[in-house]
């Protein structure tokens, strides 16, 4: 397997040691067979190779780095048992009393720092690489939010919503988990195979964190800051990954996935998008230009509502504790409508609670409201057009 | 004896008298005893909530705990583990063993050292109630990180903070009276250089704590400003910067893991050469080595925060300083080996968990170096292979340390043997469980698992039902080693001598065991 | 038993058997911490769930309890002290331990300074675009320009700047000429001149107390004429926490100073045996040498 190259130096070091009394290379060997192929054979275990140039360096560093390690730890646990079987005091009851040298001590600087200023050097122009954003092709702006990512794509001028679509029923182990349980969202980014993106990573909230391990992208997303990562990918295909900086609650639940395609059809995916986008502009125009009955708006409302609110609010509106209030009985959902729907807009600040109105269609922010108001035994029987969102804007 | 303004008579009942005599001793002894039982109570309750979180963890999908509360048991674990379970326990036994093996007769500020330990039930009591305030306890991880504790923490948090700044207060009070009792109270004739190693790691800790404790507070004091009075240190909107908030807990930060870890290596270097009966290799070179350890640890705070941006230089300064602590850190391992070079040893239950220790904590720190690699720890940072350095350093490390500093004493402290039998028994059966625990962790870590996360994705299943079996027999050896202290406190296997073992050398060997309440009164001559 | 005595027959250690005041002390500390985290709380509309004014009271209470503390547990000391029982020993302890308690002071401050420099030299200058931070000005905040004292926050907060060489200035020849007071009155102590020793303490401490007026006119003078207030973006965030803090521990020297001025009234200190008044003294000059770093970085450069 490729991954592990660098583990073939290891019977040269195994050799090595035959210098060592027989016993303890026999026990080292043993130990090895026990260990490594156990790591080399389960699929997984190691850091990935991953599809970019970066990653497949950083995944060297890291053997190097391993097998350095390793090796250090034969020779000097090596060493360790050698003594705590050779010197023990039923074989060896005569302590020597040595117990200075200046020259083993400086010895024993000057090896390892050699060896680690060998191992600085691929990582210092690796990471020199790693910080080179020029000259991308391709630039998306990438905002974190709790718990959901927002893709724009900065020269195309689209944009969309990426949430996670594991249906709540397996997370509950009601039933089955897919394949890519966590791991799978309703909208993937889409970028080009071949050409370099440049991904800037920002923050509503709180600081997330984008990581896609098979390109060794990891971003903080904080607000308020705009971080650069890069990548190119040869290999089109589905890349995952997940949100890796506690960003509250629902942290384990933002996962990344990016489908790489190729560079044409990307650019179709582009044009399809930016249709996509005017259709939707004209079907805001049709919903808000006629009035919308309550059995239209509830199963969308409810639908809303349940991807979008129900994290935090519970799909029966009960609320989670005094951060996440209850929408069932709430004076805002039982109160006056402008205030209620300012509140769905425009959220409140400094809280999780965020703003919609850049989210979600005037059809869907009335369809939630007018659920809202008159699902879990709220009952005020009035309704909100998307003609009146459309105004509050 | 004269009258003191602050002496209260004697109690009539005898147990409000044993009562009293524990809230209001200046013994170094009796407080040294007072932080090792805080510490082990911490202990298990930072461990509970591990196995509150591991029990979760077993299987993917939702089990027992809500995601809420699952970061209120790991953020708890971690502040409970560092500041309740790790740190009391070494400042418990630097209040028993510095006085004893620098020949002083107390430590130098009695009634501050009293303070000191009091401070902290208080503390931690406020840190735990939170668990049962509205919103629920902290839940935004150890470290703290703005805006999610400032913006959006809960109410708690207040609590948490001023929790914070009174294990402050404890720590900075504690190791004053350190590094004052080392500097002032040794006994004629023990120059610095003769100083046991473990006074020495411990004058050299209580420096840091000096000088980083006040940092923790000032950034704990800058998010209550930026939560209540309107502040930004922490936002962008007014010209701070989150990460400002990452800066300033780190360079507390880093500097307290060798906090932790610094009177570990002190007691490794006692231990290793009783049981050797040989001396110490390379006095000189561990004093320096462990001085340089904490200078390096000043520098390198950064290694913690390669992902949020940082200008490449700084990233590439941060990664050499930090690769280049593996130095002074391979010295004190390569001493303690050559310590070990044709002596005469045992493997009585200290050196068993003195050498599990250098064992172990070797591999954590290869794992550390790892992940100083700064391209590197862009696919380590925030995984489960961080959780498996941290606990490697930590468990094996620290509480390992500890646990041969028990063993070690016990005898001293109680004036009889432990079972040795159930030493090794727990020796072995914490060295299982500790693997099992955190060893798979690496693997799921490299394989992309996230930390602080309460559900996961199936290829990591497997993986983490085998750390929870394992964490699950690591909690039950704490019952074995609490059973074996008690025991040993009960009578145990029979008397120690003074010298308790045979190899041993320094001042506190010199005193029956158990050590009197008051020893040195009259300063020991060393020459 | 001569080498557990100092040659006048101090014991050469005093552990002192057993002490109320620690464990008064750290009751009293958690009533005050407890007490002001539910005061906050109560007194902010961050958290809307904690109304009351229970806070306050206990806050208030546990300040109290430590002032109680602290006199019994100093006047302890002092009684000792008066009895003989500090030996030459002990007294090095005080310093030393004095001397560290400081430094873990200067570290606290350092935590400021390090927010200050870090706003002034690195969060500013990105935001608005300096380093590889460019994006985050042309996306987030294209209208912010670098500027400090930060007239307008990227939030778009606007504030004026304290002038360095009004108040501040004089404040600052205050506190360099208090810190020369107190060393003449340390010089009069150890000449054992009475008189002088008194009016030269009683000039710090009027010193001081003019100081923290000052200051509280400057404070007046940000709030209601300059817009400078602790919302006021990072520059008024910075500003009043150290300059805060600083007030806080003028205080706190001053109270120090005026105790042993009582003290002297009393007749104690002898010009060989005088450790607490040399530790407010030391205390007096640290707080000086913050000021002039404040002086310097906050108001004047
Ligand atoms: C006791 C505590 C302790 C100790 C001693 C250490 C020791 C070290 N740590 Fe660790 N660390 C933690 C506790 C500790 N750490 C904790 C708690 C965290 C997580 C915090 C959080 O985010 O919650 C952390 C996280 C952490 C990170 C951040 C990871 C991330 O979040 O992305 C890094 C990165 O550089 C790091 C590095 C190191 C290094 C290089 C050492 C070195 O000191 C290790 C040196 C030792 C050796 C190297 C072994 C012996 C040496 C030899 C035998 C010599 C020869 C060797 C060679 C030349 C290879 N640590
Ligand atoms: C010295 C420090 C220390 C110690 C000893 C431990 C000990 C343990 N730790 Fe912990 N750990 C940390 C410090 C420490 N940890 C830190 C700093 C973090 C980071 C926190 C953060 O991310 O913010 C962390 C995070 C952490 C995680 C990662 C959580 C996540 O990121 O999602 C995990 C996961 O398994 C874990 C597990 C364990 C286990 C199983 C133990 C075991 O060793 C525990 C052994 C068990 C016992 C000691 C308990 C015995 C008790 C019982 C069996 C129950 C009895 C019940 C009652 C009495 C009611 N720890
Ligand atoms: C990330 C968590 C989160 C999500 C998702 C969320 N909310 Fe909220 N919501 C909150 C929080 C937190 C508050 C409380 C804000 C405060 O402190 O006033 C809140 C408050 C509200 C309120 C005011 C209720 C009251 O009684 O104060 C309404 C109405 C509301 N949300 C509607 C919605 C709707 C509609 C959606 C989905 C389209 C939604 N929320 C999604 C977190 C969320
Ligand atoms: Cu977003 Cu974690
Ligand atoms: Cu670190």
């Amino acid at each position: 397997m490729m991954p592990f190259r660098a583990f073939a130096c290891i019977p040269a070091g195994i050799g090595a040691l035959t210098r060592l009394p027989v016993f303890l290379s026999r026990s080292l060997s043993v130990g090895l067979l026990l260990v490594l192929p156990q790591s080399i054979l389960a699929q997984g275990w190691d850091m990935r190779e991953g599809v970019t140039d970066i990653s497949q360096r950083i995944q060297t560093l890291h053997h190097i780095s391993l097998f350095i390690c390793l090796a250090v730890g034969i020779v000097v646990f090596g060493a360790m048992f050698y003594t705590i079987i050779a010197h023990r005091r039923s074989v060896h009851p005569e302590p020597a009393n040595f117990h200075e040298s200046t020259k083993v001590e400086v010895i024993w600087t000057l090896i390892p720092t050699l060896i680690l200023i060998g191992m600085a050097v691929p990582a210092t122009i690796t990471l020199r690489d790693i910080e080179d954003n020029s000259d991308a092709d391709v630039t998306v702006l990438i905002t974190g939010s709790q718990w959901k990512w927002h893709y724009q794509y900065v020269d195309a001028g689209i944009g969309f919503y990426s949430n996670m679509s594991t249906p709540t029923e397996q997370i509950n182990n009601e039933q089955e988990k897919g394949e890519h349980y966590l791991l799978e969202v309703d909208n993937p980014l889409v970028i080009p195979s071949g050409l370099k993106v440049r991904f800037l990573t920002s923050s509503d909230d709180v600081i997330h964190s984008w990581w896609v391990p098979d390109f060794a992208v990891k971003q903080d997303a904080i607000p308020g800051f705009i971080n650069e990562a890069w990548t190119l990918v040869d290999v089109p295909g589905i890349y995952r990954g997940q949100c890796t900086e506690l960003c509250g609650m629902n942290h384990a639940y933002m996962p990344v996935v990016v489908e790489v395609v190729p560079a044409e059809e990307f650019n179709t995916w582009i044009e399809d998008q930016r249709v996509a986008m005017e259709l939707a502009g004209e079907a805001a125009v049709a919903a808000r230009s006629r009035d919308w009955s309550m059995e239209e708006l509830m199963p969308i409302g409810e639908a809303v509502y349940l991807q979008h609110c129900a994290t935090c609010h519970q799909p029966d509106g009960s609320g989670q504790g005094i951060t996440y209030p209850a929408q069932a009985g709430s004076l805002i959902a039982t109160g006056p409508v402008d205030v209620h729907i300012d509140r769905v807009l425009n959220g409140v600040v400094d809280t999780e609670m965020q703003a919609w109105a850049p989210q979600l269609s005037d059809l869907d922010i009335a369809a939630v409201i007018t659920y809202e108001r008159n699902a879990f035994g709220n009952d005020m029987g009035d309704l909100v057009q998307p003609l009146t969102i459309y105004n509050s804007r | 004896m004269i009258a003191h303004a602050d002496t209260i008579p004697p109690a009539r009942h005898p147990l409000i008298a044993w009562i009293l005599r524990w809230i209001l001793t200046t013994n170094h002894k009796e407080i040294g005893t007072l932080y090792l039982c805080l510490s082990f109570a911490m202990f298990i309750v930072g461990g509970a909530m591990a196995m509150v979180f591991r029990l979760e963890l077993a299987q993917p999908g939702l089990q027992y705990v809500g995601a809420d509360f699952y970061n209120q048991m790991v953020t708890l674990h971690g502040l409970v583990m560092v500041f309740g379970a790790v740190m009391p326990a070494f400042v418990g036994l630097a209040n028993w063993m510095v006085p004893l093996m620098i020949g002083a007769p107390d430590m130098a500020l009695p009634r501050l050292n009293n303070f000191s330990f009091w401070i902290l039930p208080f503390a931690f009591f406020m840190l735990l109630s939170s668990l049962f305030m509205q919103g629920g306890a902290p839940n935004f991880g150890w470290t703290l990180y703005a805006p999610l504790s400032t913006t959006y923490g809960p109410p708690s948090t207040d609590y948490l903070i001023f929790g914070v700044h009174l294990m402050g207060i404890s720590s900075i009070l504690g190791a004053i009276n350190i590094i004052v009792t080392i500097f002032n109270l040794r006994a004629p004739g023990m120059t610095l250089m003769k100083m046991p190693l473990f006074v020495w790691t411990w004058l050299i800790t209580a420096f840091l704590l000096i000088m980083v404790m006040p940092v923790l507070a000032g950034a704990v004091t800058m998010m209550l400003t930026d939560r209540h009075f309107g502040t930004s240190f922490f936002s962008a909107a007014g010209g701070g910067d989150p990460v400002m908030f990452q800066h300033v807990f780190w360079f507390f930060g880093h500097p307290e893991v060798y906090i932790m870890i610094l009177p570990g290596f002190g007691v490794a270097s006692q231990i290793i050469p009783t049981f050797a009966r040989k001396k110490l290799f390379g006095y000189h070179s561990m004093v320096y080595a462990t001085a340089s350890i904490a200078i390096l640890s000043f520098v390198v705070w950064g290694h913690h925060m390669f992902t949020t941006g940082m200008p490449l230089v700084a990233e590439l300064f941060f990664m050499y300083m930090t690769m280049l602590i593996a130095v002074p850190t391979g010295v004190k391992v390569f001493n303690w080996v050559a310590t070990m070079w044709r002596g005469s040893m045992t493997y009585e239950t200290p050196m068993l968990f003195a050498l599990g220790f250098v064992v172990m904590f070797t591999i954590g720190g290869f794992s550390g170096l790892m992940l100083a690699i700064a391209p590197a720890d862009f696919q380590y940072h925030d995984t489960f292979f961080v959780v498996a350095h941290l606990h490697y350093v930590l468990y094996p490390g620290a509480i390992f340390a500890m646990m041969a500093a028990v063993y070690y004493w016990l005898p001293k402290w109680t004036g009889n043997m432990y079972n040795e039998r159930l030493g090794k028994i727990h020796f072995w059966s914490a060295v299982f469980g500790l693997n099992l625990t955190f060893f798979p962790m690496h693997f799921t870590g490299l394989g992309g698992m996230p930390r602080r996360i309460v559900d996961y994705a199936l290829p990591y299943a497997d993986l983490n039902m085998v750390s929870s079996v394992g964490a699950g027999i690591l909690g039950l050896t704490q019952f074995l080693f609490l059973y074996i202290v008690v025991d040993a406190i009960r009578g145990g296997t029979g008397k120690a001598t003074g010298q308790v073992w045979d190899g041993a050398e320094g001042l506190e060997w010199t005193l029956p065991s158990p050590a009197p309440l008051h020893s040195f009164h009259k300063p020991p001559q060393v020459d | 038993m001569s080498d557990s005595h100092d040659t006048n027959g101090t014991p050469r250690y005093y552990v002192p058997h057993s002490s109320i005041w620690p464990i008064v002390g750290s009751i009293a500390l958690f009533i005050t911490a407890f007490g002001a985290a539910t005061f906050i709380q109560q007194s902010t509309d961050k958290v809307l769930t904690a109304t009351g004014t229970s806070g306050e009271i206990i806050f208030y209470v546990g300040l109290a309890a430590i002032a109680f503390m602290m006199i019994g547990w100093f006047g302890a000391v002092i009684k000792e002290s008066l009895q003989g029982l500090v030996s030459g020993l002990m007294d090095q302890s005080y310093r030393q331990a004095m001397m560290w308690f400081i430094v873990s002071e200067v570290m606290f401050f350092a935590a400021f300074f390090g927010a200050l420099f870090y706003a002034r030299l690195i969060s500013v200058p990105w935001l608005a675009g300096a380093g590889d931070k460019l994006e985050t000005h042309l996306f987030l905040w294209p209208d912010f320009a670098e500027t400090w004292p930060l007239f307008m926050t990227p939030g778009g907060t606007a504030t004026e700047a304290m002038a360095a060489w009004g108040l501040p200035f004089i404040n600052t020849v205050i506190l360099v000429t208090s810190s020369v007071t107190v060393t003449f009155a340390h010089w009069a102590l150890k000449k054992n001149q009475r008189g002088a020793l008194q009016a030269w303490l009683g000039l710090t401490v009027a010193l001081g107390i003019i100081f923290l007026i000052l200051q509280g006119v400057e404070y007046v003078h940000a709030y209601s004429d300059l817009g400078l207030n602790l919302s006021a973006g990072i520059y008024g965030s910075t500003f009043f926490m150290l300059t805060g803090f600083h007030g806080a521990h003028v205080t706190l020297g001053a109270t120090m100073l005026a105790v042993m001025l009582i003290r002297i009234f009393r007749g104690h200190f002898t010009p060989e045996n005088h450790f607490a008044f040399e530790a407010a003294s030391w205390y007096w000059h640290f707080v000086d040498v913050v000021w002039l770093f404040l002086f310097t970085f906050v108001y004047w450069f």
